[in-house]
């Protein structure tokens, strides 16, 4: 078990690493200088060196990415020099935004992908089971933001119920803040939902035919009551890999959603720290990214043993 | 502050998550309506796009700082009106001497920071002779390079020396080079703004918005809204989403006129058209082929019809002027017959200049104007044989570094906002457009150091040198439009100046 953490440990710390020299690279090969960007379009060529050499980026890149890296350790981002703020809280906020609407949106979708992908399983070969696996299949193809559009659009425009777009802090207004995420949480679990019915359906299907669940049968249970005694434990494990998978891909990939419905979240803050190529946010934004995304998978490799005692098994027996 | 989440809201916020999926659906039965509430005349919210990345304009270039700092948290001596007149502001009179090259401004009394500082000649010194030292990092202060020095005469009056007489220079100091600061207030201008102007700022949410209260002991007129927020969205259909479901009061200097039509319609809004300084610009790299050739270029001018140009691409609104001066400029005339439409013409002067079937890149920025303009141009350009290749580049980063830097094009498009700007695109040969401007230098700085008749005159003679020239084509003049609430008056419908006045807005 020790080895195992250890193990999980150092791959968490080389991943960081690594991360932080692809970022700081990339970030780098991009083209657009941000002494340029600041300058603008009065620019004079003594202006952009006066600014680049307030920014730093006019020293070697060795040097600037020690400097921002020493800073990491000590789990300071740094001042950036084109918002002239510490990026530390604000991405701290930024990411609070993200995690609220993410979460929320896939507790939403699994709420419902797994009734439903489990209905769709058990009633695989009924009408009602193919609607299922129909809508599904029709829902992927939704992308997020027109079911965003069209959703804003009847409830906020059309019918009024609900504002068009915005954020408000919990602490300021706590019926605004719940009124401003429904739209845009629905809008990120229709997509959701309707890649983890798949996933659901198919790890049920698979779990149907497993002999243990004709024993459980034998025994006397309903063939639901079997399948939720015995059966859903077993499909929960490619459940939980493709949803971490999908948690991770879901904080940045809500950039779209965030634009939509205006919430100043991570990906927007991303995308305009590129567009002004504000060098030391992106590059602590994509730490973040990365940060969660490890965690995530940490977190779910606890999951895993303990919704599957074997792995649990296989652990002890390691040590 | 009305910042997002504190820490410690946030991890509530995620313990409580699950509990919130399932009350999701039943807040949203109780939300309500949020069009009908009543309307608070304290408070006012305009929709903006493009967030300022810090207020610190000394070092940071882009419209959007000034619109939100420039007459609202700053004020500079003179102002402009919405016809383009120079009006008075923190100097209540001025007047010049030793012909043309001194001016001496009589200064208000009573006006103080927003930090406590009282304002006087000092300030005025400390102000400009900080946007001559290297503190300023904005290519504009340039504009003050004619400023020899400024003499403190007392508390209220001072004397500013130019090197040469200038009739441009008080018009720059309505502009963002002649914001006054105080000594004490400048430590921290990214975040902490110190002017003397109607509102300070009380807070801001980065990535929503700018928070600004009224200053109880401000020196004038006192503003008629005491909190105004300014929300910035990133794209135009959210602005009027906003606006349609009642987050939003105004909608400035709007994006989208396509949106327009649902709210002309509506008596619950009032649309503003108005005229700005900003030129829609064709701009042809004078020095590398094609378009070093005079002809190749005036035959550009010849095949592009601006009135379809606009009316395509910007629903029809803005104004033709066949020259890259706006209308508000005192030297503005209406140059459209200069190059009627006429691709026979166009066609004429390629075979003359050897250039049939060109083949060229036109870069294009990422930004909505320009998009909806490339497509047009490109088939008005394929009707005169000219085969332009549509090039995205990624605006500001990437147009800044190949076109604007590189001088690494052919044809481009762009909103030259800047106000005033005739001599900063046309008078520097190192410009990226690359005009030759011999023939107007010596022009352009004698009409500037005669009196106002002559700087005019001179001026409108500069306009028509360069027209014919045909560095660049002047699509159209950029439409200022506005949307806002039938309940709100004093917006005003120009952007002659870099700000966006917020003092004169009141709910009636």
């Amino acid at each position: 078990m020790l080895v195992r953490i250890a193990g999980n440990l150092a791959r968490f710390v080389l991943s960081l690493l690594a991360a932080t020299l692809a970022v700081f690279a990339l970030m780098r090969v991009l083209p657009g200088d941000p002494a340029a960007i600041a300058a603008g379009e009065n620019a004079t060529p003594e202006v952009v060196a006066g600014l680049a050499k307030q920014f730093g980026t006019d020293r070697p890149l060795p040097v600037q990415y020690w400097d921002w890296f020493s800073g990491l350790w000590r789990g300071d981002f740094g001042v950036s020099y084109v918002t002239r703020t510490d990026i530390s809280p604000l991405v701290a906020d930024k990411v609070q935004v993200s995690l609220i609407l993410v979460t929320l949106a896939m507790a939403l979708a699994l709420a419902i992908a797994i009734p439903a992908g489990t209905i769709a399983a058990v009633r695989h070969n009924k009408p009602s089971g193919a609607v299922i696996a129909a809508a599904s299949q029709l829902g992927i193809a939704v992308p997020g933001f027109l079911l965003g559009i069209v959703l804003v659009s009847f409830f906020a425009l059309r019918l009024g119920w609900l504002p068009a777009n915005g954020w408000v802090a919990p602490g300021v207004d706590f019926a605004g803040f719940l009124a401003r995420l429904v739209l845009p949480v629905i809008a990120l679990a229709g997509v959701q939902s309707a890649i983890l019915v798949r996933y659901v359906r198919s790890a049920v299907l698979e779990v149907m035919h497993e002999d243990y669940l004709r024993t459980a049968r034998a025994k006397g249970l309903s063939p639901l009551g079997a399948l939720v005694r015995h059966g859903l434990r077993n499909a929960a494990i490619p459940v939980l890999t493709v949803t971490s998978v999908q948690f991770s891909a879901l904080i940045i990939g809500a950039v779209v959603i965030e634009r939509v419905f205006v919430i100043p979240g991570l990906g927007s803050m991303l995308l305009s720290a590129v567009g002004n190529r504000d060098l030391l946010t992106v590059q602590s934004v994509v730490m973040v990214l990365v940060a969660i995304t490890l965690v995530v998978n940490l977190l779910v490799d606890v999951l895993y043993t303990i919704v599957d005692p074997r792995i649990r098994a296989a652990a002890q027996g390691e040590r | 502050m009305q910042a997002i989440l504190t820490a410690r809201r946030g991890r509530r916020g995620a313990r409580l998550a699950a509990v919130l999926a399932a009350l999701l659906m039943l807040a949203a039965c109780s939300a309500g309506s949020t069009g009908g509430a009543p309307v608070n005349k304290d408070k006012l919210v305009v929709a903006l796009t493009g967030e300022p990345v810090n207020l610190d304009f000394t070092t940071t270039a882009g419209a959007a700082i000034p619109q939100a700092m420039m007459a609202n948290v700053y004020e500079g001596l003179v102002t402009l009106d919405q016809t383009g007149a120079i009006r008075p502001l923190l100097a209540t009179k001025w007047e010049t001497s030793n012909m043309n090259k001194s001016y001496t401004f009589t200064l208000v009394e009573g006006a103080t920071f927003s930090n406590g500082a009282a304002f006087e000649a000092e300030d005025v010194k400390f102000s400009i002779e900080r946007v001559k030292s290297a503190a300023w990092l904005n290519g504009l202060k340039s504009k003050m390079d004619d400023v020899q020095d400024v003499v403190v005469n007392s508390a209220t009056s001072v004397t500013v020396n130019l090197a040469r007489p200038s009739q441009a220079w008080l018009y720059s100091m309505t502009t963002l080079v002649g914001a006054m600061f105080d000594p004490s207030g400048v430590d921290d201008l990214a975040n902490n703004p110190v002017g003397t102007g109607p509102y300070k700022l009380a807070s801001w949410a980065r990535g929503e918005s700018i928070n600004l209260v009224a200053r109880p002991d401000y020196w004038g007129t006192a503003p008629g809204i005491k909190d105004v927020s300014l929300r910035y969205f990133a794209d135009a259909i959210a602005t009027t989403n906003a606006l349609s479901s009642g987050d939003v009061d105004v909608i400035y200097n709007m994006q989208a006129p396509e949106l327009l039509s649902s709210f002309e319609s509506n008596p619950a809004y009032q649309v503003l058209e108005g005229t700005s300084n900003g030129e829609v610009i064709l701009s042809m790299n004078n020095k590398a082929k094609p378009f070093n050739d005079k002809r190749v270029r005036q035959a550009v001018l010849y095949a592009i019809d601006r009135k379809a140009v606009r009316d395509t691409a910007w629903n029809g609104l803005g104004t033709l002027v066949g020259g890259p001066v706006p209308p508000t400029d005192p030297y503005y005339e209406d140059l459209n017959d200069r190059y009627p439409f006429d691709p026979a013409k166009a066609r004429a002067l390629l075979q003359e200049a050897g250039a049939q079937d060109l083949k060229i890149t036109f870069t294009v920025p990422t930004r909505p104007y320009a998009t909806a303009v490339s497509e047009i141009v490109q088939s008005q350009l394929r009707d005169v044989g000219i085969d332009a290749k549509i090039a995205s580049a990624e605006f500001p980063a990437v147009w800044l570094d190949q076109v604007f830097t590189s001088h690494d094009y052919q044809m481009s498009v762009i909103l030259a906002v800047e106000a005033r700007d005739l001599l900063t695109m046309f008078d520097d040969p190192n410009y990226y457009i690359g005009y030759d401007n011999s023939k107007i230098k010596d022009e352009a700085a004698a009409a500037d150091a005669s009196d106002e008749a002559n700087y005019v005159e001179g001026m409108k003679n500069v306009v028509r040198t360069i027209v014919d020239d045909a560095p660049v084509d002047t699509l159209f003049i950029f439409p200022n439009i506005s949307v806002a609430k039938a309940g709100i008056s004093g917006l005003g419908a120009n952007s002659v100046t870099e700000a966006l006045n917020l003092a004169p807005i009141a709910w009636s």
